[in-house]
């Protein structure tokens, strides 16, 4: 006790005995270690292999012998951008999905996550129903709403057509990129519905009540007071929304395997780089994929690391 | 503009006045609003459910039944006769005990060296803490498949170096390893915020002590840990039991595969089954039902700890 009354006083001294004792040979020694291992395997399996990628969507590459890979400058991207036309469907795909998630259901998963943090009548199940489908896989997903869509499936059951005549929703350019969209909705509804009523529930209720004995409506409340006192749970959820719009594979995937039904980035980079003849363009796409996703990753990083930099 | 004391104290009586009158009107309107908010909403939260009753209903009825009747008819038999039939022909207890052969190291390693990171990050002064833990963040933000080639390549070549092919590639063990590398990231930055909340005095005095770098994490830390060790440990679980792109891509024997990618391949072969696949599905996404009803706090402050920082 004294000793620490000691060191309390003497502040210099204190660092000094700390520094000794946290240096000691085997301290270092299981500092070392303990920062070591997760470091290496991080930047073995993570940093390094994007380093690679890159360089490699510059090459000419079968994948086989490292010392066939041949420098090939833009050509890769050349060929994507210009003589590769499903890119721009593609890309056309994931923006109309990036527009449907921001527009429709991340405003839809905020809307029902105040509502249900008012604790209107029965929140509690809606909270648990809106909430199931986040932790369902994809691929119990996929085979759930086939069985709503699919030809001898509910829904052309219900609108009476038989098999032969059947609607193919998943088949039909004007209705599978909406349907798909509906699914992958039932999902990241729920998913942001969760983020923000977290932040919600961090929001001062007084700061609530305030506006409401200032006479403000719900709607002029939520706009003023609650929106605004959000902001870092919002950048949150936007950046959630981009990167999950961007990174869209498993459905599309487990509806339609590889064939690309319908073309989106995350299944253009599968089917040029998965099996044993990949080819660079595969690389390309993947680069691609990443500097249109460095714009909300540098944004959630910000909001995370705001303390810690300044 | 300048105001004198009589004239703002009247001006806010006469304020209060006009709130309160119109808080009154807008509370009768605002109870009706409400009770209609939470109709509509409980109308989509029952919308939000039926795809998955439809498929448990389904499950339960025979497809032939189906196919001679139509998905409207009315159910002859309802009895688990599929769920018999799924265990037994779909092999389910192989793929789930892929699954636990992927899922459990690899959670139990993610929290480990994730918490030495954010241990040694948050408790020792560096002067690369801030870039190492920025690096982790980033790197759990990187789209997979930017780093697939070359991980694919590297397990490849270090399993011709050890002698045997599928030492990484096509193994759980590898598999385990990515997953490892990717959300240790997630898992490092999520503790070090909850560490940051732990006062410094709890390891100044293990250090005055004279607690070894090594006791003063298993002994001091850890058991302080225990919450958002149990959140992310349910979120991770159902993440890498979710996950789909890696089982994918790193493994070819499909009888190796976890039970959402097998899911996937099941599909195919079952397809003129629907009712049974149902029962597969059902099955496949029972572990993540035990979470949403039984580990429902820890898996939404687990989503939740790396979004709200607290």
């Amino acid at each position: 006790m004294s000793s620490a009354a000691q060191l309390e006083k003497k502040p210099v001294k204190r660092e000094k005995l700390k520094k000794r004792r946290t240096f000691s040979r085997a301290d270092r020694l299981t500092l070392g270690v303990f920062i070591g291992i997760p470091t290496f395997l991080h930047v073995a399996l993570v940093w390094f292999p994007a380093l690679a990628t890159i360089y490699l969507s510059f090459t000419y590459w079968t994948g086989i012998h490292i010392e066939d890979i041949q420098w090939a400058g833009f050509a890769n991207y050349e060929n994507i951008f210009f003589n590769t036309p499903i890119f721009w469907d593609a890309l056309r795909v994931n923006v109309v999905w990036l527009v449907w998630f921001g527009v429709i259901a991340t405003p839809l998963g905020i809307l029902l996550a105040y509502q249900i943090d008012r604790e209107i009548r029965g929140h509690k199940f809606y909270q648990s129903a809106y909430y199931l489908p986040v932790v369902l896989s994809l691929a119990v997903i996929g085979v759930i709403w086939n069985f709503l869509l699919r030809p001898d499936g509910l829904v052309n059951g219900l609108l009476g057509l038989e098999i032969s005549e059947a609607v193919s929703f998943f088949g039909d350019d004007r209705y599978n990129i909406w349907v798909i969209l509906t699914m992958a909705s039932w999902r990241h509804i729920g998913y942001i519905m969760l983020l923000y009523l977290a932040g919600l529930k961090a929001v001062d209720a007084s700061l609530r009540e305030a506006a409401s004995i200032d006479g403000a409506t719900e709607w002029q409340t939520f706009k003023r007071v609650v929106f605004p006192a959000m902001k870092p749970v919002n950048i949150i959820v936007i950046v959630i929304t981009i990167i999950e719009s961007l990174r869209a594979f498993d459905l599309i995937y487990i509806i339609y395997g590889s064939s690309g039904g319908l073309p989106i980035l995350g299944v253009l980079v599968f089917q040029n780089i998965a099996g044993e003849g990949a080819s660079m363009k595969g690389a390309a796409y993947a680069v691609i994929l990443f500097l249109l996703s460095i714009v909300p990753i540098v944004s959630y990083l910000r909001q995370q690391f705001k303390e810690d930099v300044s | 503009m300048t105001m004198t004391d009589d004239q703002k104290s009247k001006r806010e009586t006469e304020k209060a006045q006009k709130a309160e009158t119109k808080l009154k009107r807008s509370r009768g309107t605002q109870a009706v609003k409400d009770r209609v908010i939470s109709v509509f909403i409980g109308f989509f939260a029952l919308a939000w459910l039926f795809p998955i009753i439809w498929t448990f209903y389904s499950s339960l009825r025979p497809y032939k039944e189906i196919r001679a009747g139509g998905v409207l008819s009315f159910p002859k038999e309802l009895n688990f006769n599929n769920y018999f039939e799924a265990i037994s022909r779909m092999e389910l207890p192989t793929y789930f005990f892929n699954t636990a052969l992927i899922t459990l190291p690899a959670v139990f390693l993610i929290l480990l060296l994730g918490s030495l990171m954010a241990f040694v990050v948050t408790r020792y002064s560096f002067k690369a803490n801030v870039a190492l833990l920025l690096l982790f963040t980033a790197g759990n933000l990187l789209p997979p498949q930017l780093v697939f080639i070359p991980v694919f390549k590297m397990y490849l070549a270090l399993g011709d170096l050890v002698g045997d092919r599928r030492f990484l590639y096509d193994s759980p063990f590898g598999v385990i390893l990515i997953h490892v590398a990717f959300q240790m990231g997630f898992a490092t930055f999520v503790l070090s915020s909850y560490m940051k909340t732990i006062p410094k005095e709890i390891s100044e005095s293990a250090l005055v002590d004279g607690a070894s770098v090594f006791t003063h994490f298993f002994r001091v830390m850890l058991p302080l840990l225990r919450p958002p060790l149990a959140s992310l440990g349910v979120l991770m679980t159902t993440w890498i039991y979710n996950d789909f792109f890696w089982a994918l891509v790193l493994m070819s024997t499909d009888s190796k595969r976890p039970i959402t990618s097998a899911l996937g391949r099941l599909t195919g072969e079952f397809v003129t089954d629907y009712n049974l696949l149902a029962a597969g599905a059902m099955i496949a996404a029972l572990p993540t039902l035990i979470v949403f009803f039984v580990l429902r706090k820890q898996f939404v402050s687990g989503l939740t700890l790396g979004s709200t920082k607290g």
